[in-house]
């Protein structure tokens, strides 16, 4: 035990000498969170848009003035003829250009019925949906809000509510997902690291002829990052409290427990990276490229999994962050209780005992060579 | 010049002869690039929704039918009950609760009103957002339906207009998105090939002590440099190459711009990119650190280079940052040239700006290298 600890203070003090280390450590987290918080959006907002106005009367000055007040747009250009839309476009300059059509309020007025052409740059789909759709529901509510003016006989009403996230905040997005994805990146990336290091410097060698048992090298390699990262955990919690007003809805210990059962989960991954690779460059490039890019794609942290084709839902299904997201959200934006996350709990749990399975299986294999 | 093809010799084999890095260089992005694509995809098509209907009415079943016939929404399930509803929203079983009270057809006969109300999973801001603008099209076209049903066709003629919105999409008319995910994994591939691998390769001259060797030699530094940096200049590009094509095969990803102005740009651009590798080759004393360095800026410029999320929508101050971005400038023209055709007329300052940004930046990593340990 005595030797177990005299180790566990030799790996701190290792870390804690190491400034550039620390840096990544604490900085990214904090790095992370602002750059989701305050510029990763998928929102549409200052939307760069031209309008083509073919009619120029008060109904089309009206619509374009609620396009230019909504604050999603910024109307950069009025064209004056079609034939700009495509040099526009090819610059790069807008996203969208409302065409209104020839003596557009008079057909409104007197026809009931006039065209806007929404064309979207779609080279960016999703934008180009987002703010098609944004566009198209503004044209909607000018014409609701014209319509009450003059009495229409029947009305249907929508009262719409948006649960858990009244004010449509991209946090609550986030959150969750940069948690989840600096907790796989620092416990994975840097124990394997950690221990690749020690094979690469042959001091590997050094530390399996001494008196400690493997297991204890293992426990002692990541206990100081179990700790660094539960302070992390903290630290992003209270930045999504203080600075971007995010409290916690459910039991803040039962959202620190399934924190601590993945950091141990994301260790263990570490481990098994550390012992499948003999060099850091190897180990750095496994880690960054097989952990984080799906950590962001295949987990529902920016992209919805539902939208996925089957095979890739099946993959995503075996990532541990998609369920660790899952428990999040429940605990942190809808405040349930562990009766709605025993069951991601229980898959978590059952990775985590695979995964040490087969790395401490993987370690003997080595001890022996 | 003999002394640079020596170098550039030497360099390619070292480059041959690492089997363990080979493969994670050139395949897992490759990889990424078949299996990632697929999943950057925003577009939704099957939002799960639960219907409680307490009228039961002809009008409620009008209204439900819309919304069941629509290729938006799926119907998850229907109940009278509001709690059961709302439990099915916070299992993720439904993303939306379309809630229709009762009497609401005798509402909107006899007071000419009537609500009907709809709830939002608004954990996704975004979704939540294109789902209500959804539901709002549906409702309103529901709407004039219901008025004509009700006093014929006269009726909304002599009620106020209404507009008709018909979006087009250009360049793109199917929105498939794998078509600006292409592009941008292509920046990716050229980015990690081009910076990262030759800083790496230079920082480990040093980490294990090769280095110094080659200082003592009569090798110019600018020698070294070229024979350091060309090689992956040139394995950049061949990659971007074999992404192209891999793009055009798999994903029939349009090429409409000119192919000679795109590898001009991505040339341009590993300038910028290498001597930022060689920047931190000169700092870094060990590969780990190399690393951290790349990568800690890497990740925040890529994050904000737009590859998932447009540009516009970030703060002015972060927008500014981004005209130091490097991997903004490449991200944004690949897909102009590649998806719009813009040519250089389209495009000129930018890349004088991308031009200017290399000489500056070579030249500085290059005046600061030193020779001498």
């Amino acid at each position: 035990m005595k030797h177990f600890i005299g180790f566990v203070k030799k790996e701190f003090r290792h870390i804690f000498r190491d400034k550039r280390t620390l840096v990544v450590l604490f900085g990214m987290p904090i790095l992370q969170m602002l750059l989701f918080g305050y510029i990763i959006t998928t929102e549409v907002k200052d939307a760069r848009i031209a309008i083509l106005d073919q009619s120029k009367d008060e109904t089309t000055r009206k619509i374009i003035d609620k396009l230019s007040s909504s604050g999603y747009f910024i109307i950069t250009r009025y064209l004056d003829n079609e034939n700009q839309i495509e040099a526009c476009f090819r610059k790069g300059e807008v996203k969208e250009v409302v065409v209104f059509e020839p003596g557009f309020g008079q057909k409104f007025q007197k026809d009931k019925k006039a065209s806007v052409h929404l064309i979207a740059d779609a080279s960016d789909a999703n934008s180009a949906n987002l703010v098609v759709n944004y566009t198209a529901a503004i044209i909607n509510d000018f014409v609701t809000k014209e319509n009450s003016a003059s009495a229409l006989p029947m009305q249907v009403i929508t009262e719409s509510k948006m649960l858990y996230n009244e004010e449509l905040k991209g946090v609550y997005m986030f959150v969750p997902g940069t948690m989840a994805m600096i907790l796989v990146l620092i416990c994975a990336l840097l124990t394997s690291i950690s221990i690749v290091r020690e094979k690469e410097l042959g001091t590997m060698e050094i530390l399996l002829v001494s008196p400690l048992k493997p297991i204890q090298i293992i426990v002692g390699k990541v206990a100081p990052y179990v700790l660094l990262s539960f302070v992390n955990v903290i630290t992003i919690l209270l930045l999504s409290n203080f600075v971007f007003g995010l409290p916690v809805q459910g039991s803040i210990i039962l959202l620190l427990a399934e924190s601590l059962l993945f950091i141990i989960l994301a260790l263990s991954l570490g481990i098994l990276i550390s012992t499948s690779t003999n060099n850091q460059q190897t180990a750095m490039f496994l880690a960054m490229l097989g952990l984080m890019l799906p950590t962001i794609l295949l987990s529902g942290f920016i992209f919805p999994v539902e939208n996925m084709p089957w095979w890739l839902q099946w993959i995503c299904n075996i990532n541990p962050t998609t369920w660790f997201i899952v428990i999040l959200k429940n605990i942190m934006l809808k405040g349930l209780g562990f009766m709605s996350v025993w069951k991601e709990t229980a898959i978590l749990a059952g990775l985590t005992v695979f995964l040490l399975g087969v790395s401490t299986k993987k370690f003997k294999v080595r001890l022996e060579k | 010049m003999k002394t640079i093809f020596f170098i550039l010799q030497k360099e390619f084999t070292q480059i041959r002869r690492n089997r363990m890095m080979l493969p994670i260089i050139f395949v897992v992005p490759l990889v990424q690039l078949l299996i990632l694509v697929n999943a950057a995809n925003m577009e939704m098509k099957h939002i799960k929704i639960c219907i409680v209907d307490d009228d039961l009415s002809s009008s409620s079943r009008l209204l439900t039918g819309k919304f069941s016939n629509s290729k938006f929404f799926t119907v998850k399930g229907n109940t009278f009950d509001m709690n059961e509803a709302l439990t099915e929203v916070e299992n993720d079983h439904a993303n939306m609760v379309l809630h229709i009270p009762a009497g609401f057809e005798h509402t909107l006969v006899r007071e000419n009103k009537a609500k009907v109300q709809l709830l939002f999973n608004a954990i996704n801001g975004t979704v939540a957002g294109i789902s209500s603008a959804y539901a709002g099209q549906i409702i309103s076209g529901y709407n004039r339906e219901i008025i004509t049903r009700w006093y014929g066709v006269s009726k909304t003629q002599a009620g106020p207009g209404m507009i008709n919105v018909i979006p087009s999409f250009w360049y793109n008319p199917d929105m498939n998105y794998k078509v600006f995910m292409v592009p941008a994994i292509l920046v990716l591939l050229v980015t990690i090939i081009g910076m990262i691998l030759a800083a790496l390769n230079i920082v480990r001259e040093k980490e294990m002590g090769n280095i110094e060797q080659i200082n003592v030699t009569p090798i110019r530094k600018i020698h070294f440099i070229i024979g350091k940096l060309l090689p992956f200049w040139i394995l950049a590009l061949i990659m971007l190459g074999v992404g192209l094509t891999l793009g055009k095969i798999i994903f029939d990803i349009p090429m409409v711009g000119s192919l000679w102005l795109l590898f001009g740009v991505a040339a341009v651009y590993l300038l910028v990119i290498q001597g930022f590798g060689l920047m931190v080759s000169n700092t870094a004393s060990t590969q780990q650190q190399a690393m951290f360095a790349v990568f800690f800026f890497m990740i925040i410029f890529i994050m904000m280079s737009g590859i998932f999320t447009p540009t516009d929508s970030m703060p002015r101050w972060a927008q500014i940052i981004n005209y130091a971005n490097p991997i903004a400038y490449f991200m944004r023209l690949i897909r102009m040239i590649l998806l719009k055709g813009s040519g250089f007329t389209d495009i000129y300052k930018d890349f004088l700006i991308l031009l200017g940004y290399g000489v500056a930046v070579i030249t500085m990593a290059v005046v600061r290298y030193r020779k001498v340990s």
